[in-house]
Formats: C-alpha cells, sequence, structure tokens
C-alpha cells in the first residue's frame, strides 16, 4: 500500500485542509525544534564546561602539602609541611594504581622572561616528563622535557605558542635562548594545553628549578593520573596517600588541612552526572512539548475524521476496506508529524550549527551541535509518535457505520 | 439474484425496539428493474441497505447470487459491495476535492488497479454518459443532473450485477428525473439488475416491477405495462 496511489490519496485530502495541516504541523514542528536547541545548547555547555577542565588530564590527581589542624604525637597543630623529592620517589614506588606522576617546584619570584630587548612576565611551571600525560599535553614542535634534562638538570625550556608568538614571532624559536632571572634556557619544544590557560607559561624540568631557584630537594606538589578505576576506588586511593604522607610527615591521618588532595576524576565523574542529568532533563522536557504537539496531531485527526464521516463511508460503501481506511489516516498522520517534525529538526540543526559558527567557543558555550544518535532518536521518536496520533483517529474512521454516515440529512 | 426469506430487522435505540422488516420474503431475478415504494418509515431504505451489505439483520437469511450473507467481516462485505453492488445515492455522495474522473475511478482504486488504467475506464463511462469533457471538473462545478449521472458511472465502472439506488431522483426537478429514470432503464437492458427506492409515483411506475412496502411487510406488489425489450 505505500504505492503512489496511497501517497496521492492522502496529499489530496491534505491539500483540501492546506491551512489547518500547516499549524497544527507548525506545533510538531516548534517541539523538536525546541528539543533539538535545547539538546546543542546543553552540549555546548558541556563542550565548554569539558574544555576548561584545567586541572590537567580527567583522571589527574594533585597532591598539596597543608599545616596541620591537630595535635599528633606531641607536637603541636599549626605546623606546615614541605615536600620533598622522597615523597616522590616513595609515592611513585608503593603505588600501583599510579600511571604517571610528576614532582613540581613552584616558582613564585623573578619570572620575567626576555628574548633579545623583548621582556615579558610569564608563569615558569616546573615539571618532569611525565606531566605531557598528567597536564595532557601535545607537542607541537621539538620535544618535552624528557628524563635526561631531569638527570643532568639541564637548563631547557618547552614554550607554549602564546609565548613562542610573544618573543619570536616569526622566527624559529628551536635552539634560541631565552633568559629567565639571569639564566638562559634553550627552547627545545612547543606544547599545546587542551586548556588555553594554561598557555601562558612555560616549562623547565623540575630538577634545574630546584637547583636555580634554592629548591634543595623540596617538592611544592605532586600530581599524578591514576589507572582506570570506579570514583569509589579513586576515594580509596586518596585514603591510602594520605595515610603514607601521614606516615612519613607524621601527621593525623584524619587530619584534613594537613594535605589537600585535588581529585580530578572524583570531579569529572561529578561533571559528566551534572550533564547527564542535564541531558536526561532536556530530553524529558523536550518529549513532553512533543507529547503537547502530538495531542494536537491527534485532535485535529480527529476532527478531520469527524468531517470527513460522509466522505469515509462513501468509501466504504463503494469497497474501502477498514483496513485502508486505518492506513489511510495513520498515513496522513505520520506524514504530517514526519514531515514537519522533519522541518523543526533541520531549522533547529541549521540554528546550532550557526550559532556554532558565530560564537567563538568560551568558558561558558563552545561547539554546540547536534548529534548523528540524537537526530535518529528525534527521528524515531517522530515516527513513533506519529503513528501514535494516527492511531485512534483512524481506529473511529475504522469505525464509522456507511450507513449512518450516508443518512441524508 | 437476489433472494430474501423470513427477514427480520430491529433497530434498539435506547429501551426501545424499533422493529423495522417483518418477514420479508423476496424474490429479484437477473436483469430487473425494480423499484421499492412506501411512507417514509415503511422500511424500504433499511430493506435496501440490507441488501446492499450495509447493514446486517436479525432473522431469516438472505442470499445474493449463491452466496448466503450473513455475519460477514468487514473486510468481505467491503468485497461484495466492491465487486457486486454499485450504489446511487439521493445527494449523490460525491468526494468534493476529486474530479469527475477520480470519482468514477475510485471504486477501482480499492481493487488495486493502477491509476493510469482506472482514470482511462473512468473515462470510458463518463463518456457514456455524455459527460467526457466535464471529467476535470469539480462536482461543485456540475448541476445536480450532472452529479447523478457522475454517481451513476461511479457505480458502474466496476461492472457490478446489481445497482441500489436510494431515491436518486430525490433531489432533482422532474425533467433531470425522467432523464435519469431512462438512464437506469438503459442499464438494465444491459442486463444489470436495478433496484430503486422512492416515494415518486412516476418514478415507480417507469419500473417494471413494484414492490410496496407498509410498515415492514410487503404489502403489495405489481409489475407496470412498461415496454422492455429485453436484449
Amino acid at each position: 500500500m505505500f504505492d503512489l496511489d496511497a501517497w496521492q490519496e492522502i496529499f489530496s485530502t491534505m491539500r483540501k485542509n492546506l491551512l489547518r495541516t500547516i499549524l497544527t504541523g507548525f506545533s510538531v514542528s516548534w517541539g523538536i525544534f525546541m528539543l533539538i536547541i535545547l539538546l546543542g545548547s546543553g552540549r555546548g555547555l558541556e563542550n565548554a564546561a569539558k574544555s576548561s577542565f584545567n586541572r590537567g588530564a580527567v583522571n589527574s590527581l594533585w597532591v598539596f602539602p597543608g599545616s596541620t589542624s591537630m595535635s599528633y604525637k606531641g607536637m603541636k597543630p599549626g605546623r606546615e609541611l614541605q615536600f620533598h623529592d622522597r615523597d616522590y620517589e616513595e609515592t611513585k614506588r608503593k603505588n600501583d594504581e599510579i600511571e604517571h606522576i610528576t614532582s613540581r617546584f613552584t616558582i613564585v619570584f623573578n619570572t620575567i622572561l626576555s628574548y633579545k630587548n623583548k621582556t615579558a612576565e610569564y608563569e615558569i611551571q616546573s615539571a618532569r616528563e611525565t606531566d605531557m600525560f598528567v597536564e595532557q599535553m601535545e607537542i607541537l614542535e621539538g620535544r618535552f622535557i624528557n628524563i635526561r634534562d631531569i638527570e643532568k638538570s639541564r637548563k631547557v625550556a618547552v614554550i607554549s605558542p602564546i609565548v613562542r608568538d610573544y618573543f619570536f614571532g616569526e622566527e624559529d624559536p628551536m635552539g634560541k635562548y631565552i633568559i629567565a632571572n639571569g639564566i638562559a634556557f634553550k627552547v627545545v619544544g612547543i606544547f599545546k594545553d587542551a586548556s588555553e590557560r594554561n598557555h601562558y607559561r612555560i616549562y623547565i624540568p623540575t630538577t634545574t628549578a630546584q637547583n636555580l631557584y634554592n629548591g634543595r630537594n623540596n617538592v611544592s606538589y605532586l600530581g599524578l593520573t591514576i589507572k582506570p578505576m570506579s570514583v569509589q576506588g579513586a576515594r580509596d586511593f586518596e585514603d591510602k596517600l594520605r595515610t603514607q604522607f601521614a606516615e612519613r610527615h607524621k601527621f593525623n591521618p584524619e587530619d584534613s588541612r594537613a594535605m589537600f588532595i585535588n581529585n580530578n576524576w572524583e570531579y569529572y565523574n561529578q561533571m559528566l552526572n551534572i550533564f547527564l542529568g542535564i541531558k536526561i532533563f532536556i530530553w524529558i522536557i523536550g518529549i513532553l512539548s512533543i507529547i503537547a504537539a502530538i495531542v494536537g496531531v491527534i485532535n485535529i485527526m480527529l476532527i478531520t475524521v469527524k468531517e470527513r464521516t460522509k466522505e469515509i463511508g462513501v468509501r466504504k460503501a463503494i469497497g474501502a476496506t477498514p483496513g485502508s481506511v486505518i492506513r489511510m489516516v495513520i498515513f496522513e498522520s505520520l506524514i504530517i508529524t514526519s514531515f514537519f517534525g522533519y522541518l523543526g529538526l533541520f531549522f533547529g540543526t541549521a540554528i546550532i550549527e550557526l550559532v556554532s559558527n558565530l560564537i567563538p567557543p568560551n568558558e561558558m558555550f563552545n561547539r554546540p551541535e547536534v548529534s548523528l544518535p540524537t537526530a535518529i532518536g528525534a527521528t524515531l521518536l517522530l515516527i513513533a509518535f506519529g503513528t501514535l496520533a494516527g492511531y485512534f483517529p483512524a481506529r473511529n474512521a475504522a469505525n464509522i457505520k456507511p450507513i449512518e454516515a450516508l443518512h441524508d440529512e | 439474484m437476489i433472494r430474501l426469506s423470513r427477514l427480520h430487522k430491529s433497530y434498539i435505540t435506547g429501551s426501545n425496539r424499533l422493529h423495522v422488516l417483518k418477514g420479508i420474503d423476496l424474490f429479484i431475478d437477473s436483469g430487473e428493474l425494480v423499484s421499492v415504494v412506501g411512507s417514509s418509515g415503511s422500511g424500504k431504505s433499511t430493506l435496501l441497505n440490507v441488501i446492499g451489505i450495509l447493514d446486517s439483520y436479525d432473522d431469516g437469511e438472505y442470499y445474493l447470487g449463491n452466496n448466503l450473507i450473513q455475519g460477514l467481516t468487514e473486510k468481505r462485505s467491503a468485497w461484495y459491495r466492491n465487486q457486486m453492488i454499485g450504489f446511487v445515492f439521493q445527494s449523490f455522495n460525491l468526494i468534493s476535492f476529486k474530479n469527475a474522473m477520480e470519482n468514477v475511478a475510485l471504486p477501482l482504486y480499492y481493487q488495486n488497479i493502477p491509476r493510469k488504467k482506472r482514470n482511462r475506464i473512468a473515462l470510458e463511462y463518463l463518456e457514456k454518459m455524455g459527460l467526457l469533457d466535464w471529467a476535470e471538473h469539480l462536482p461543485s462545478e456540475l448541476s445536480g443532473g450532472q452529479k447523478q449521472r457522475v454517481a451513476i458511472a461511479r457505480a458502474l465502472v466496476t461492472n457490478p450485477k446489481i445497482i441500489l439506488a436510494d431515491e436518486p431522483t430525490g433531489a432533482l426537478d422532474t425533467q433531470t428525473s425522467y432523464e435519469v429514470m431512462s438512464l437506469f432503464k438503459e442499464i438494465n437492458e444491459e442486463g444489470i439488475t436495478v433496484i430503486i427506492v422512492t416515494h415518486e409515483k412516476d418514478i415507480s411506475e417507469r419500473t417494471k416491477r413494484i414492490i410496496h412496502l407498509t410498515d415492514g411487510i410487503i404489502e403489495k406488489e405489481y409489475t407496470t405495462k412498461l415496454k422492455v425489450n429485453y436484449v
């Protein structure tokens, strides 16, 4: 029955009530349009939140020293903790959960850099070879800090595109020397971080930083990534780390101010849950508004069937089977919902694409998009609802008795 | 062609039971031109509906050809109506948004005949009715007589055994009524059984056999002096 004739039958009846068909269809278009806009915007928010997740890799943990708030084994509270290379080494050795680990020595003064006659203040961050993974960087040119740099405390620097553009412009930065605090650092590579905020810095080897800035074997903080595990697993690992540090630094493991752990894996999963929640919420709102539109379609189809009682009666008298009447009405509803729903889908997607191209990615909104599964899901939803919308009116139509329909007024 | 025996039909409206047909015995042979007359409420339209399988009956038997018409599914009834019977109504019942040709072709659509073929057949029948020039016109652009001739073409297009006409001239003036009646006569002369329900005496007199219904029973019936030339 999907032949040309069936379509012509339906289209000729739809043409008859063109305005009404369009008005009904508009509510369907609008429902789908809003769903797509909401979903696309939700994705934009999600992308923005994910890309401004500038705490390094999603599975990273950062361990900072604090100062004790509880007395412990005869020691008064208020003791400031200082991490050392030993903390880095033992943490690395004792924990199989760790994928990559780095230690950093923060340079807090004299961070003015110069090259030739240009001067600027940027952050000088220390790093080990593993920082590439802990911070999630890529190398655009040259190389990152390697194990030999660490071992030999080489005076090398890996710079960001922003630093490169400022100091070197068109010049090739590789092998050139940047001066910091009177010391020359050889540029060996250019990194790119997923978070643009980390681009206002250069990296030098941690050991070099310790040597040059009177760090001895002091470590400011540790960063590490963990192997795949559950959120609860990461929390347990946090406790394990805390116990190890408490033992080395002699503080009460219950003392929450002695050291701080930023568990990004937990933050990241919380964020994912929030966006999952938002997405579910959007779908519910979207489906409810589509249902409102579908009720409109059902309503109008019931009226249409009522108005066409006589015509359907005539059709039945001259040989239309109940099946053919049901098909006729369901197809009509299906065509209205599919066609107008598709229009809504099309315009919704078009607007999302337009916005995506017009608004530069920022902290709040980044690359809104409609994914293919979403579009397919919405289309299937339309077909399901279209059939459903046609069902009740079709049943009414099939129940029309020719003699009652043909009864002369 | 049509055989009814002790046929009963009642309508139940609320708590009332309206006995409309009270035991009809009737035999109509192939090729007859019959009119059913009676006052309003006599059951003549109900009788036509039962014969046209548009309505069921409660008791008795109805044979159409050799087929007992009883307890049919809707699908089967639709098939019989489509294959065996052509309907003509007082108010024409043409589909307003279809042109004359499409209206005539509609029964063929339900026989799954391709569009080109059914339109060609429809045009043949419109030509027989002298309406070829009006094929592309919508019913609203036709006169009453023209509409009824389109409706008759639609009834004939499936080449049925029987034409059932319910007050076919009720909405037409006398002159047009007589033209329609002579059309029925021509159809009948081609061998098709024609049954016309009417309350107009002059119309019934233009058929060969008149069945007079009063209060749900056949009160009397007689053949007219109409000259009939059997083919």
